[in-house]
């Protein structure tokens, strides 16, 4: 029953995507599958979420061939922790998406490719080696290079020969790094590569490898100085495809990071140490600078991303429970709350002229309550009490002040400080000053769904909830960031009785 | 025979990179080809080259003879290879728009550059 349970996440959007392929002529059922086929997969993965907590790390093996021979599938805290908000991401943008999205894309098998998509973060999510992590990369990857071109434009193009060449370029290093790997110890299960480098002495593999694996993640992640495809392509699709994207591709990306340098590199952390915490303080710098730059609410957006994966990466250079557990607490908060963001550029862009600031204006008389939507995430997103924000950032720069990385903790506050301004700049054009004069070519307002209301309000909600009920979120961040230091309960639960 | 293919690698990934960063769209993909095909070499050889010694137990013993090819990385070359050949078929896919909709493959030129 429990082997079945972890088959379902992946199983799941499989189903749901195909069935929408066979569907996708009759506009109604197509849109009922898509929703109820997500609707599903939240629930699986909030019971598998239940049962992690009360049984500890579920471990499934295809086929019964045991680790490391064959596949293994494993939830711990953070898979589950991750599958469960992918679940509530992938039903709030696939409501949203009915408002135009589907509809428009309908034949161009929009929920087929948004369920393929999801099924790959899921299988990234929960795979237990490393040759499965890159297939079920490159399925999340296929996916998202069709929905990044669904209108063949010439701007979608632009973006999309960055997005795919990089991210190729990425998996080929990945391909490389995990080669290699193989090469030296004869293994490619993530528990079985942890025992077999903690007895290696050979530093020169461990460190050769680990980089590799730090720049094919790094690019995934949008790390510093590899983020430049992410605002080159995120401002393309329409916006319910950003708004998936820009929850959960990167943050696969950290997952990844955070598993890999948890996990299998703990040993000798001499480069990779130095670097992280310089990566992570660069990306912050970075993301947040090249937000103020832009005018398109949708690049700004993109561009803070790049500086909160900073935050999440500064958790992880850190190292210790409670800079852990504060990225697991940011990777929760941040998908939440950068999601609706982009949910709600697109009502913005809806109700206004487009995504350019100096189109928009005079929002907060016409739309109030969307004023309101917008600034609970945009408040959480700058870090004010006592929103999911302030709490995640607290927890990160508390651990910062504990190690006693002066420098990384400074970095963090002025970071968000800026992005404040990067916010309030997002308030002041599109809400508060006076609508600007229109030219005839300018996009008409079009009105705004009920079906996009509903998930906006429902993860405003979360944000705010996240908020108040901080204490049990860190509790379970705290597990998490137990087991992930350390490793031996993952170790025993892949690798059973064996030595 | 590793010192060989080793070098055979090192060449695919260079002349890779150069015909990426050409500016015309189809050397690009040329480049990814050449670059995902040197990866798979790299897990090739690798997992070790074994002339001769497939990785099948004789009839009539219980183990392995030694030496044996491991025939692991070649299964994983061919799961890569597929997964590539599909991704090479997306950007050609990608070609043929850029084609249609800007009439031209030069990436400077599709950016509205020149």
């Amino acid at each position: 029953m429990i082997d079945l349970l972890l088959f379902l996440p992946i199983t799941v959007p499989l189903a749901t995507a195909l069935l929408s392929v066979i569907v996708r002529d009759r506009a109604r059922t197509s849109a009922f599958v898509g929703v109820v086929g997500a609707g599903v997969l939240l629930v699986v993965n909030l019971v598998l979420l239940v049962r992690v907590q009360d049984l500890g790390i579920l471990v499934a093996r295809p086929g019964n061939w045991d680790a490391p021979f064959g596949i293994t599938l494993v939830a711990d805290y953070l898979s589950a922790a991750m599958l469960a908000i992918t679940g509530l991401i992938g039903l709030a943008v696939s409501v949203y998406a009915l408002t135009d999205t589907a509809e428009r894309y309908r034949h161009k098998n929009f929920f087929a490719l948004f369920h393929f998509l999801l099924m790959g973060v899921c299988g990234a999510f929960l795979a237990g080696d490393l040759f499965n992590l890159y297939v079920w990369f490159e399925v999340m990857l296929i996916s998202s290079f069709v929905l990044l071109t669904l209108d063949r434009s010439r701007e979608q193009l632009v973006g999309a020969v960055q997005y795919v060449t990089i991210n190729l370029v990425s998996s080929v290093i990945f391909l490389a790094g995990l080669g290699l790997l193989y090469g030296n110890t004869g293994t490619l299960n993530m528990a079985d590569l942890a025992q077999k480098l903690t007895l290696s002495e050979d530093a020169m593999l461990i460190l050769s490898s680990s980089v590799f694996f730090l720049i094919a993640f790094g690019i995934k992640a949008g790390l510093f100085p590899l983020f430049f495809w992410l605002p080159g392509s995120y401002h393309t699709p329409p916006i319910a495809v950003a708004a998936l994207f820009s929850g959960l591709l990167t943050k696969v990306g950290v997952y990844a990071l955070i598993r890999s340098f948890t996990l299998i590199f703990t040993q000798d952390q001499g480069l990779t140490g130095l670097l992280l915490p310089a990566i992570a303080g660069a990306t912050m710098v970075a993301g947040v600078l090249g937000a103020v730059a832009q005018s398109d609410i949708r690049k700004i957006l993109s561009f803070h991303i790049i500086s909160q994966i900073g935050y999440m990466i500064m958790g992880l250079a850190l190292m210790t429970p409670l800079a852990l557990a504060g990225s697991i607490f940011y990777l929760i908060h941040h998908i939440v709350v950068k999601t609706n963001l982009f949910l709600i550029a697109g009502m913005i862009a809806r109700a206004g002229r487009g995504f350019h600031l100096s189109k928009l204006g005079g929002l907060l008389n016409a739309k109030p309550y969307l004023a309101l939507l917008f600034l609970i995430p945009a408040f959480s997103l700058a870090g004010i009490p006592p929103l999911s924000g302030f709490f995640s950032k607290f927890i990160i720069i508390r651990a910062g002040l504990e190690t006693g990385d002066i420098a990384l903790v400074v970095t963090a506050l002025v970071v968000g400080v800026l992005t404040l301004i990067s916010m309030t700049k997002i308030w002041q054009e599109a809400f508060w000053k006076a609508q600007p004069e229109h030219d005839e070519d300018d996009q008409p307002k079009k009105s705004v769904g009920v079906a996009q209301w509903v998930p906006v309000a429902a993860l405003a909600v979360i944000t705010v909830i996240i908020g108040i009920a901080a204490e049990p979120v860190m509790n379970f961040a705290e597990t998490a960031a137990t087991q992930l230091l350390d490793p031996a309960a993952y170790i025993a639960a892949v690798l059973g009785g064996q030595p | 025979m590793e010192a060989f293919w080793a070098v055979i690698t090192g060449l695919l990934f260079s002349a890779g990179i150069f015909l990426m960063l050409r500016r015309h769209l189809a050397k690009l993909i040329l480049g990814l080809i050449l670059l995902s095909n040197a990866a798979n070499l790299v897990i090739f050889s690798s997992g070790g080259l074994v002339k001769g010694h497939p990785s099948i137990i004789p009839p009539g013993e219980a183990t392995l003879p030694t030496p044996h090819g491991d025939s692991l990385p070649q299964v994983l070359i061919l799961t890569a290879i597929v997964i590539s050949f599909g991704v090479l078929g997306y950007f050609l896919t990608l070609l043929r728009s850029a084609h249609k909709t800007a009439g031209t493959e030069d990436l400077e030129q599709l950016r509205g550059l020149k």
